[in-house]
């Protein structure tokens, strides 16, 4: 057969199974990106399907997904939003990081992973999805409530950390001596600080230098804009995803709001062929074995967010039962820890099926966290301290397949410690 | 008398703005706006005002439709001081209609009745005010506006009845 034809056949058939697939997943009410990784392990090495002749066009899919998801978070928020956000939760984000990081470098020091599979995986674990989570709170119809400003302003801490923990990891996969992995985490800071001052000077001018009243041309122009950047930022070993972002937090108001309108298809494209393009890149026959560390992370990483939530939200003066909302809102890993484990499979291959598992694990239970941490631990805890917890209605069933695996406290404790009794079951 | 309402408002970094309001009978009312221009409106649960207890998402024309229902109706007001009252009625143009054809002008509406034809629905689109020379067609629906009796009076003429 043709090159070109077995090309356009294979792509093809993927792009139209991934969009069965999506269907499905909003049919059961879950994030596709499972279903993806899933459709990419059965298509790839040792998969079911060996795919040949679009694998290298895959690839490149999979380089413009990462910058179009990074594109598109940036465009999401402005350079105040982000300056104000800095400001006022620092301290949640720096415990976020602790709890949520730490775990993820002491089990790969742990698997004898050595110290840069640490920070990548210490990546892998502490950034929460905002994809997955802006989700789910609108569909459980907690976008008014109190405690959702605290989550929102959490995710938007870890996507700001991102900027400088990505370029950063880059100067360590690529092997830089102290000294070079310096310059470049200098050289992002420096262009991280220098977008966020003129974003917030001077944003209108640079919005109006893209702005176009043509959709065709503001389409080229911001893709070209950031294709190029990304370009730029990847030779100068920051990474090509920081490059997006901050294209993305640059560009503000009508501007970013028609470009977001635009590239949002295109985004959801690309992402899904680079979840497909993980999935190819792991051999199936590498997950069990990693299964129980995966597991053991997963649970581990679930209850150390909860931690981080219910100190967020405590630290907003939200009561005890948003507090848990908050916690169990931010479970989901998702499109992230996958982006952080893409770059980081070139230098420890084990990385990889391991991101998957963990990933497949808190995508599905995050949104059940989300749902079902308040109501078990308000009434474990109601159990052992009758305060001021008003007389809940009985949860309504929902069709949640299976029981969730989400943790309760014995007792309510004030502080950031976190549930420390496990009730634990799988669905 | 004026009363005012406090609204407060609070930034939500990549959904939008939430805005606030505790009403005299003690609930919280939530609207959260997206910045693509969908909103939400939001019951705050009594028992746990940080708890929305239900949600409606709403597309920009529903909140236009909502928000002009929540306006305070001026017409009301007239009501209260003038005593008129005013009845709007979707007269649609039949085939018994002596007027298929034949222009606003040639009806003689408003002399005739006092009630004022202000619009013209055809298939998808509205004419406002139609001028005297506009004419009518099989299918059209017309938008009265005045007393009943005037209305009434239109129906009657309109219809051919």
């Amino acid at each position: 057969m043709h090159d070109t034809t077995a090309l356009l056949i294979e792509l093809g058939a993927v792009i139209l199974g991934l969009g069965l697939l999506g269907r499905l997943a909003g049919r059961v009410g879950f994030s596709p990106i499972p279903l993806y990784l899933l459709a990419g392990l059965a298509f790839g090495h040792g998969g079911l399907i060996p795919m040949a002749a679009s694998e290298e066009f895959i690839a490149t899919g999979a380089e413009i997904g990462v910058i179009l998801l990074l594109l598109l978070l940036g465009l999401e928020y402005s350079a105040s939003e982000l300056v104000t956000n800095l400001k006022t939760q620092y301290p949640s984000g720096i415990v976020d990081f602790v709890l949520n990081a730490t775990p993820g470098a002491v089990a790969a020091l742990l698997l004898g992973w050595g110290p840069v599979a640490a920070v990548a995986l210490a990546g892998v674990t502490w950034i929460s999805s905002s994809g997955v989570i802006a989700k789910v709170l609108g569909d459980l119809g907690r976008l008014g409530n109190r405690e959702t400003p605290v989550i929102l302003g959490v995710l938007v801490i870890e996507d700001l950390a991102m900027a400088v923990y990505l370029p950063l990891l880059t100067a360590l996969l690529a092997g830089l001596s102290l000294a070079g992995g310096s310059l470049t985490l200098l050289i992002s800071l420096g262009s991280v600080g220098v977008v966020l001052y003129v974003a917030l000077r001077h944003g209108r001018l640079i919005s109006r230098a893209v702005s176009s009243d043509n959709p065709e041309m503001l389409l080229l122009v911001v893709l070209g804009l950031t294709v190029l950047v990304a370009g730029v930022a990847q030779e100068l070993q920051v990474s090509a995803a920081v490059g997006a972002f901050l294209v993305g937090i640059a560009l503000s108001g009508e501007v970013a709001e028609g470009a977001h309108n635009l590239l949002a298809p295109l985004r959801d494209l690309f992402a899904a062929v680079f979840f497909v393009f993980f999935g190819l890149n792991t051999d199936p026959a590498a997950i069990p074995p990693v299964l129980v560390p995966a597991l053991i992370l997963a649970v581990v990483t679930a209850l150390t967010k909860i931690a981080t939530g219910w100190y967020a939200a405590r630290r907003a003066g939200v009561k005890t039962a948003g507090r848990w909302r908050t916690g169990g809102t931010l479970v989901a890993r998702g499109e992230f820890s996958i982006v952080i484990a893409g770059l980081a499979v070139g230098v420890e291959p084990r990385i990889g099926p391991l991101a998957t598992a963990y990933v497949l694990i808190l995508v599905i239970l995050g949104p059940l966290a989300a749902r079902w941490t308040e109501p078990l631990a308000r009434r474990f805890t109601r159990k052992s301290s009758p305060k001021i917890a008003p007389k809940a209605s009985p949860v309504p069933e929902q069709s949640a397949a299976g029981e969730p695996a989400v943790e309760a406290p014995a007792a309510e404790t004030p502080t950031a410690s976190g549930p420390t009794d496990t009730a634990h079951s799988h669905g | 008398m004026e009363h005012t309402a406090h609204v407060s408002k609070t930034a939500l970094p990549g959904v939008g703005t939430r805005y606030d309001l505790n009403t005299d009978s003690g609930r919280h009312i939530s609207v959260v706006v997206h910045q693509d221009g969908r909103r939400i409106v939001a019951f705050h649960d009594p028992e746990d005002d940080d708890n929305c207890k239900d949600s409606t998402p709403l597309a920009p024309y529903e909140a236009t439709a909502l928000s002009k229902l929540l306006m305070p109706d001026p017409v009301g007001h007239l009501h209260q001081h003038l005593e008129i009252d005013l009845v709007t009625e979707h007269i649609p143009i039949t085939k018994r209609s002596p007027f298929a054809g034949r222009t606003l002008g040639s009806t003689q509406a408003r002399a005739r009745t006092g009630a004022s034809i202000v619009a013209v629905l055809r298939r998808t689109d509205a004419v406002p005010s139609p001028t005297p020379d506009f004419r009518f067609a099989l299918g059209d629906t017309l938008v009265v506006v005045g007393t009943r009796e005037g209305v009434d009076a239109v129906a009657e003429l309109i219809t051919g009845g």
